[in-house]
């Protein structure tokens, strides 16, 4: 039987009507979960997983698959309106698409993440269905070396698309890659920088510093300026619904961010993260209207959404071919397909077919699902913003508070008083985010210096470990020399294009993206 | 916050009205893990055979269970419906960390199952057999990469075993630590590195599938099913199982003590247990009481020992 034969026969199994119901219910508690920061998608599979155990494997392995989809979305409706990214990989999303929501844009971006999503989960688990087993031959062959190539690729154009100064760009950088030094090394067991507080072992956790960053860096630069209380935003300026130019900037980004997002996605060290991040810087360069980036570019918000959920599909390919889970939701899904007695790996597909494909198959249903859902309510999301502001930042605090206690509930006691090491963070990076602001430093990339600093120094670790240090193993491989010509390119293009004298346009770029 | 709700919203819904102790008990990681879902585990079968009341389980990750436990020591004390899930890893994390909590603070239950560590390279190596693996390691330590978990964990901890009993100097290893088996596992399958340790649950379909040539596996016995000698018997003397235990608050009296043992008990010889063991792969190695003690105490001063020999403990 062809593989589309079994994709039709597993559409037939996901249409049943109790499949459509978990799938439902797996899209509907995701987006709930994606919209609350810190708790995000793997949380919530991890606590449905006793509850499911009683279940029909198909139905909450479906299910899981929804909640991974839903939660990818949810994640950009509170950084599109809130500038309070849910998830890591919807940083880049409050970016452009804040600047929007305060334009009246509102509506048109969450219509353009949502359709992105859509588009980019249709093409991407076509992808999954077809090409999954040649994806992973080529995920494979990424060595630690390829993968330090990739991480120079998103330093350099990521970098380089932050901010109006290159220098406050990178001074903010590497603040980041400062924090990502906390805690305990990988590759020795050594403690850095935790100078003994137990809590900072583990390093400092992406979502919190980015709540602190976005969120309340945000409202203490509200409460302390009082002529921003009053200015009044509107909600809603021309249509809700995206038009027909908003459309043509679109399609473009959609299909990069898919094409971007899917093989990161399927890579061991890949992520969503990095996806969005380049997607980001992608659509920064290709965009005709560069000079809109920073003001709120449409692009920007439709390339890293697609993005996201591609990788999100992407994840799924080393998962259902080898049982290699590469990230923590894909790992607690691992943990599900076991309490079934299923083991992921390159049996799976013969051994279980029918189960496999119902579930590729309902990541299709999954998808139309999350559309329809989230279309109809954007007119009643977009009404958020003419909540007076001092509701709203309040409502914004208490959100970002729980979300935080909630994924770390670790107390610490000193002297007798108890408290949340975790807020105490929170507070602290909520001002660093304020004197950043206050003195015009990006915040992006603080965030992406803690998520790609770590990874990169680990990798290039590892390389320089298996080739007993020798350095040219970094670019020994056909992969990373192509990768590191990239790089040249985007670093080395706009210095070329300014000498050409097309420099007003770059000139242009001036931004400040709190 | 949201997680108790939840937790509790969940064992709301299953609980059965018996009149029987509770307890809660707290997994040092995040959820998804192995400790997690032993913790997960004890919960649903305890709560389903009757043999306790409202089970509830909280999370506190952080630094292989030190988190956890530090917190654990410092809110039981003295309270017998508190338990708290750990294992090896959490033996090695307390030593790596100098962590000012340590096992001596909790008291000891039993030991559950244990896992495995095992050794595999591609299919394509030109390693074929553990004596091969032994030669390449004695002619240049450091031209063979072993990929495993974080460093300090059970899978470094046995190659340093490894090269100590075949005569090579345990610091020489070249151990690149990744982030976890699945990471591990793809840079094996790329064959990025020679050889590849890890729990044998996460290898054990690739091994199915000829994708990985498992070389031996470090328990006591032979896997049933599983066509791979132990170290032992492939001539290079290490027992190494990663094993999860159970234990309870520190200041407990005597008699409490006696009757959660007696609940854990009760709960190992379940059939729910049982079951739950084989659907999950997991080898059941209960001990209880004070031979699990003395265990504990033998494997805390090799762990110890091996750890300064590979130099991750001054």
């Amino acid at each position: 039987m062809g593989t589309f034969d079994l994709l039709l026969q597993g559409l037939m199994a996901a249409l049943e009507p109790m499949m459509l119901v978990y799938a439902l219910i797996g899209v509907t508690l995701g987006t709930a979960v994606g919209v609350l920061p810190g708790i995000g998608p793997a949380l919530t599979v991890a606590l449905l997983l006793p509850v499911t155990y009683r279940l029909d494997p198909a139905g909450s392995l479906i299910m899981f698959a929804g909640i991974y989809y839903g939660g990818m979305y949810g994640g950009s409706t509170t950084s599109i309106l809130l500038n309070t990214p849910g998830e890591s990989a919807s940083i880049v999303t409050a970016l452009e698409g804040n600047k929007m929501a305060r334009k009246g844009r509102g509506g048109p971006a969450l219509a353009t993440a949502a359709i992105g999503s859509f588009i980019a989960g249709l093409i991407a688990t076509l992808l999954l269905a077809f090409i999954a087993p040649w994806v992973v031959r080529f995920a494979l062959s990424f060595g630690p070396a390829d993968y330090f190539a990739l991480m120079v690729l998103a330093f350099i154009t990521v970098s380089a698309a932050f901010g109006d100064s290159a220098l406050r760009g990178i001074t903010a950088l590497f603040i980041g890659l400062g924090l990502g030094l906390i805690g305990i090394d990988l590759q020795t067991g050594q403690t850095r920088l935790a100078f003994g507080i137990p809590d900072l072992l583990d390093g400092i956790e992406v979502t919190t510093l980015a709540v602190a960053l976005f969120a309340i860096g945000e409202t203490l630069k509200v409460a302390c300026s009082p002529t921003h209380l009053k200015e009044e935003v509107e909600a809603i300026k021309g249509s809700v619904w995206m038009t027909i130019e908003d459309w043509k900037r679109s399609w473009a980004s959609w299909l990069r961010g898919t094409f971007i997002g899917f093989p990161i996605g399927a890579m061991p060290a890949g992520g969503a993260d990095v996806a969005s991040f380049l997607s980001y810087s992608a659509e920064r360069n290709f965009s005709k209207h560069p000079e809109e980036f920073g003001e709120g570019a449409i692009e920007g918000v439709a390339g890293p959404e697609a993005a996201n959920n591609a990788s999100a599909a992407g994840t799924l390919v080393p998962l259902l071919t080898l049982g290699l889970p590469t990230t923590a939701t894909a790992a607690i899904m691992l943990a599900g397909f076991q309490q079934f007695g299923l083991q992921p790996g390159p049996l799976l597909f013969a051994n279980n077919a029918t189960l496999v494909w119902a579930l590729i198959a309902s990541l299709l249903v999954a998808n139309l699902m999350l559309l329809v859902l989230n279309l109809p309510l954007i007119g009643l999301w977009v009404r958020l913003l003419t909540i007076p502001k001092p509701w709203l930042y309040a409502g914004i605090l208490s959100f970002a508070t729980l979300g935080t206690i909630g994924a770390n509930a670790a107390v610490m006691r000193i002297w007798g008083v108890s408290f949340s090491f975790e807020l105490l963070l929170l507070l602290a990076f909520g001002i660093l985010g304020y004197l950043l602001r206050r003195f015009g430093y990006p915040i992006a990339p603080v965030v992406v210096g803690l998520i790609l600093g770590p990874m990169a120094e680990q990798q290039l670790r590892r390389a320089l470990a298996i080739s007993q240090g020798d350095p040219a193993v970094l670019f020994a491989s056909p992969v990373a020399i192509v990768l590191y010509v990239v790089a040249a390119l985007a670093l080395l293009l706009p210095v070329f294009l300014r000498l050409r004298g097309r420099g007003q346009l770059l000139g242009q770029l001036a931004t400040d993206e709190d | 916050m949201n997680k108790l709700l939840l937790a509790a919203l969940v064992t709301g819904a299953l609980a059965q009205p018996v009149f029987a102790q509770d307890y809660t008990i707290m997994a040092p990681a995040a959820p998804g893990g192995g400790w997690d879902q032993t913790a997960r585990t004890i919960q649903q079968v305890l709560q389903d055979e009757g043999i306790a009341g409202n089970v509830q389980v909280t999370n506190v990750p952080g630094a292989g269970g030190t988190i956890g436990l530090a917190q654990f020591v410092n809110q039981a004390q003295g309270n017998p419906s508190q338990l708290i899930v750990g294992g090896y890893v959490m033996v090695g994390a307390i030593l790596t960390n100098q962590s000012p909590v340590t096992l001596d603070n909790v008291t000891p239950i039993a030991r559950l199952t244990g896992e495995s560590v095992a050794v595999v390279v591609p299919a394509n190596s030109p390693i074929q057999t553990i004596d091969d693996l032994t030669a390449a390691l004695k002619e240049n330590p450091g031209a063979v990469s072993w990929a495993g978990g974080s460093a300090g964990g059970a899978d470094h901890i046995l190659a340093g075993l490894y090269a100590q009993a075949v005569g090579v100097d345990p610091t020489q290893i070249n151990y690149i630590a990744f982030s976890g088996g699945g990471e591990a596992l793809a840079a094996i399958l790329g064959g990025q590195v020679t050889v590849g340790v890890s729990g044998y649950g996460e290898f054990a379909s690739q091994v199915e599938a000829g994708e990985l040539r498992l070389l031996a596996i470090s328990g006591q016995n032979r896997l049933e099913g599983v066509d791979a000698p132990t170290l032992s018997e492939a001539g290079v003397d290490v027992v190494l199982e990663n094993w999860r235990m159970v234990a309870a608050a520190p200041g407990i009296t005597p008699e409490q003590e006696a009757e959660i043992n007696a609940d854990i008990a009760a709960m190992v010889e379940s059939d729910g247990w049982q079951t739950a063991l084989a659907d999950r792969g997991w080898v059941d190695t209960y001990l209880a009481g004070d031979e699990f003690k003395a265990q504990l105490a033998e494997d805390i001063a090799a762990t110890d020992g091996i750890l300064r020999q590979i130099g991750l403990v001054q």
